[in-house]
């Protein structure tokens, strides 16, 4: 049995007022076709419900509703957190609702999704807020039967005292129980237990999304809403003259407001908006560097050459043990820029009145979109209110607030509520994308093949710190240099899923797997060796991963994979270790008609304990299926500041053909939960890319693999067996 | 301007709209039915698949003058009550991750079992090829397909 002391209080204040967010609408758990029982609203249950804490409410009719304060994007956040809160509540997940909670910083931490962190950032006060819950309720039943809370037992909603023969739901007990003092410390239950926690939970919200609710952001509508669409400025360039003439000529077009580098046309409908917007004559003039794919290139080679690396991580003396090596290889890798392309566009609903704004649509970053807001208008914080849609996808586009801005913009020029709605080729070419980078790898051997030496140097376009300086193999290798060299650009970039391991994953696990074959080792044993070096003689100082933990993904992999058995499948190994979990991958390819099919991905997952087998399933197959995708086709290029690629007919996105078969395995070892939205992406394009290597001796340094000179003579293909 | 008479979901809707205007549109702004998502405008990605007397149809990409009396169902009105083969199959399977494209999922594969009630699998694949998934949701949806093909 665990207890806790330490708990933001934060968490447990109590929700004083039961407003449902217009969007919100209650979702009955009761089958449709089971009419004996009577159904109440959300709305009828919430009038009478009393409040235990900010994730908690119970009905006297024994109904619970449980608030997720994370903003759901397919991670499903929105079935796994009420899922802890049940669990810990022991509630009939039947009787249970849930609802999106709106931003209340007030009442929950890190009300984002990003980084994979909700999942472990609220494990354990999740549970104590149903823990606490059903210690007050448990203690009201005492009180009432006059009985030892110790004897008294619940299960599903039900509290029972063996020894009186009583037994009454949880309603029959809040109203009392909501009037006690939750205690501070509060005995969680044995993992061991846990009966909602580690089961298939169906999506919350699987009604609505198959019957067409309104339910996402571009799905708002209000009564004298109007709508926007905007123009935005090439990267790099600032208007120079606007000539709406044509534009206002549409009918249906209300106004035309320019702001910053920005045109918006305003009207009634969207479909106006979308010719008007064509319309528009802007001239633009130079603001800063308009760049091209080509001045990328050439940046990339002029910093890899001349560049002053910003020094990450040194162990030992890489230029030193690099002159005695045996051998040394060395390798370039580089990837594109690729947009976030969720299949919902950016949009946003604002309306400001004076000094307050509301606020409603899809963000991964609700406070974000509040701060942003507040600064542009010079208002505090708290007159703004966030009410968070169901997001369709984001991939971290919706962690930035540019479109909220917009919103706001328009929506004080006009005076009236505003719905910005971007379109697809708003979203391609309006900027805010996975950052370029090149990466340059040196590998010393020495006489034995033991890797002695390790040095990356990458340059990113506005990547931040390109590389992931305590990661493996650092701490493995007697001397390592990691450095990473920033180029400013005009070009807009943001976090992509898993940033900056969604391309570093792949390039240093085919340098690996490079350097392995050059030793005249397998590469799922010199991984082994290597992470046996880290194990029992670490070198240098902070390491980011668990040792055993790779170890135990990596030896499973081989295994559900076999790894090696097979002379007629031609694999590719590859393991990374991000956002807190650990994926290791082996991809399967057989040649057909001279062509390299990739016909299967293994996938070997720790990511802690597993609370939702069916969510945890489809982040791993979503994120292979993204990664390998992206690897594939995913390619963004510019001339003078604006991509070449403005839509999915010349930006091609993975389809349901191109799919293989991908076989998940998820590791007990008994740590809490990790987050699983970003960690099985790294790893997938290099566990392809090993295998391409494998079975045809080509070797793949840049994404998209469809376009490289290394394939321009025979076709490469990813399909179903 | 010019008004039009729509068939959708066995009701008459009247609508005064320009002749272009995609029925994308109409659905989402003239009549609230915004179960029919936009997501490309292209006809490239499918969230905007419709029925037209029982073909799936890209909704983005057909003006609204060019509907006529045909017959339109949406998601809202595949079922009355959420009970199409296909849509019970998506809730068993469980296949959503984030759901925006699910809608049009739905209606290319209840058109496909309409006209193959039992397709292979692929066929399947050929079928759902022409809806992309952001997410990667495809293997729960060639599987829903599957199952609904079996219980329909």
């Amino acid at each position: 049995m665990a207890t806790l002391t330490k708990a933001s209080r934060r968490d447990f204040l109590k929700i004083a007022g039961t407003s449902v967010g217009g969007l919100v609408i209650g979702f009955s758990w009761y089958s449709c076709d089971s009419p004996k029982m009577e159904v109440l609203s959300t709305d009828e249950i919430l009038s009478q419900a009393k409040s235990f804490n900010s994730y908690l409410s119970i009905s006297p009719t024994g109904d619970v509703v449980i608030y997720s304060p994370n903003p759901e994007l397919g991670q499903n956040i929105k079935t796994s957190f009420p899922m802890v809160v049940a669990e810990e509540l022991d509630a009939d997940w039947e009787k249970v609702r849930v609802l999106q909670a709106n931003l209340d910083t007030e009442k929950y931490d890190r009300q984002l999704t990003g980084g994979s962190g909700a999942m472990p950032h609220s494990w354990e006060r999740l549970r104590k807020a149903g823990a606490t819950a059903k210690f007050v309720l448990v203690a009201a039943a005492a009180k009432a039967w006059n009985v030892d809370a110790s004897e008294i037992t619940v299960e599903k909603g039900i509290i029972s005292h063996k020894g009186s023969g009583k037994t009454g739901h949880f309603g029959e007990f809040v109203v009392e129980a909501a009037t006690m003092t939750a205690p501070e410390e509060v005995t969680l239950k044995d993992k061991k237990d846990f009966k909602i926690i580690g089961t298939a939970v169906k999506n919350v919200d699987a009604k609505e999304m198959y019957t067409g609710k309104p339910m996402y952001g571009l799905d708002f509508y209000r009564e004298g809403m109007l709508h926007a669409m905007i123009q935005r400025a090439p990267f790099g360039m600032k208007i120079k003259s606007v000539d709406d003439s044509a534009a206002r000529g549409v009918s249906g077009v209300k106004d035309v407001v320019t702001f910053g580098t920005s045109v918006a046309v305003v009207g009634e409908s969207t479909w106006p908006l979308m010719k008007a917007k064509k319309l528009l004559r802007i001239d633009y003039e130079p603001d800063g560097a308009v760049e091209s794919t080509a001045d990328h290139d050439r940046i990339f080679a002029e910093l890899m050459a001349n560049g002053k690396g910003e020094v990450k991580r040194k162990d030992g003396d890489f230029d030193a043990a690099i002159k005695n090596a045996a051998q040394v290889v060395t390798a370039e890798y580089q990837c594109p820029f690729v947009a976030h392309s969720p299949m919902e566009p950016e949009n946003f609903f604002a309306h400001v009145q004076g000094d307050k704004v509301e606020l409603i649509g899809p963000t991964q970053t609700p406070d974000r979109a509040r701060q942003a807001t507040a600064q542009l208008l010079g208002i505090p914080p708290e007159n703004i209110t966030v009410e968070i849609t169901r997001l369709g996808g984001g991939f971290g586009r919706r962690l930035r607030a540019d479109f909220v801005e917009e919103a706001v913009e328009v929506s004080r020029a006009m005076n009236a509520p505003v719905k910005v709605t971007w379109s697809r080729e708003d979203e391609l070419t309006g900027g805010a994308y996975r950052p370029a980078v090149r990466y340059r790898f040196e590998a010393g051997l020495d006489a034995s093949g033991n890797m002695i030496a390790y040095k990356l140097r990458g340059v990113g376009m506005n990547a931040g710190n390109c590389t992931r300086e305590n990661n493996f193999p650092s701490g493995a290798v007697e001397n390592v240099l990691i450095e990473s060299i920033e180029h400013k650009s005009s070009i807009t970039t943001n976090a992509w899923r898993a940033p900056i391991t969604n391309f570093l994953a792949y390039a240093e696990q085919s340098f690996l797997d490079e350097v392995a074959l050059a030793a005249g080792k397998d590469p799922v044993q010199f991984r082994l060796d290597l992470l046996q070096q880290a194990k029992t003689s670490p070198v240098g100082g902070e390491l980011g991963y668990d040792v055993d933990r790779m170890i135990g993904v990596v030896k499973a992999a081989a295994e559900k994979s076999n790894w090696g058995k097979d002379p007629n499948v031609k694999q590719g190994f590859s393991v990374y270790y991000s956002h807190r979990s650990y994926v290791a991958q082996v991809a399967d390819i057989v040649m057909e008609g001279g062509s390299p099919v990739l016909k299967k991905v293994t996938a070997v997952t720790d990511c802690g304990m597993v609370v939702n087998p069916t969510g945890a399933n489809h982040q791993v197959r979503g994120g292979i299926v993204d990664g390998m995708g992206h690897a594939m086709y995913g390619n963004l290029t510019f001339e003078n500041g604006v991509p070449k690629q403005k839509n999915f007919d010349s930006y091609r996105l993975i389809r349901m053909k191109e799919v293989p078969e991908i076989d998940t395995h998820f590791l007990d070892t008994g740590f809490d939960p990790t987050g699983l939205g970003e960690p099985a992406l790294p790893p997938t394009g290099g566990a392809i890319a090993n295998a391409i290597f494998s079975a045809t001796g080509r070797r793949l340094r840049s994404q998209p693999f469809i376009e490289q000179k290394e394939f321009s003579d025979i076709k490469l293909e990813i399909r179903r067996a | 301007m010019a008004n039009f008479n729509l068939k959708i979901n066995g009701k008459s809707h009247s609508v005064d709209v320009e002749d272009d205007t995609p029925l994308l549109w109409v659905l989402r702004d003239h009549l609230g039915l915004v179960g029919t998502k936009f997501s490309c405008g292209i006809a490239q990605c499918g969230a905007c698949t419709v029925h037209i007397n029982g073909n799936a149809t890209f909704s983005c990409m057909t003006p609204v003058s060019s509907v006529g009396n045909s017959e339109v169902v949406t998601i809202e009105g595949l079922s009355e009550r959420g009970d199409h083969p296909v849509q019970k199959a998506w809730e068993e399977v469980d296949v959503a991750q984030c759901g925006y494209c699910q809608s049009g999922q739905i209606m290319t594969a209840a058109a496909l079992l309409k006209n193959n009630p039992n397709p292979s699998m692929e066929e399947i694949d050929n079928a759902m090829n022409r809806n992309i998934c952001r997410c990667g949701t495809y293997h729960k949806i060639r599987e829903a397909v599957a199952l609904a093909a079996k219980t329909n």
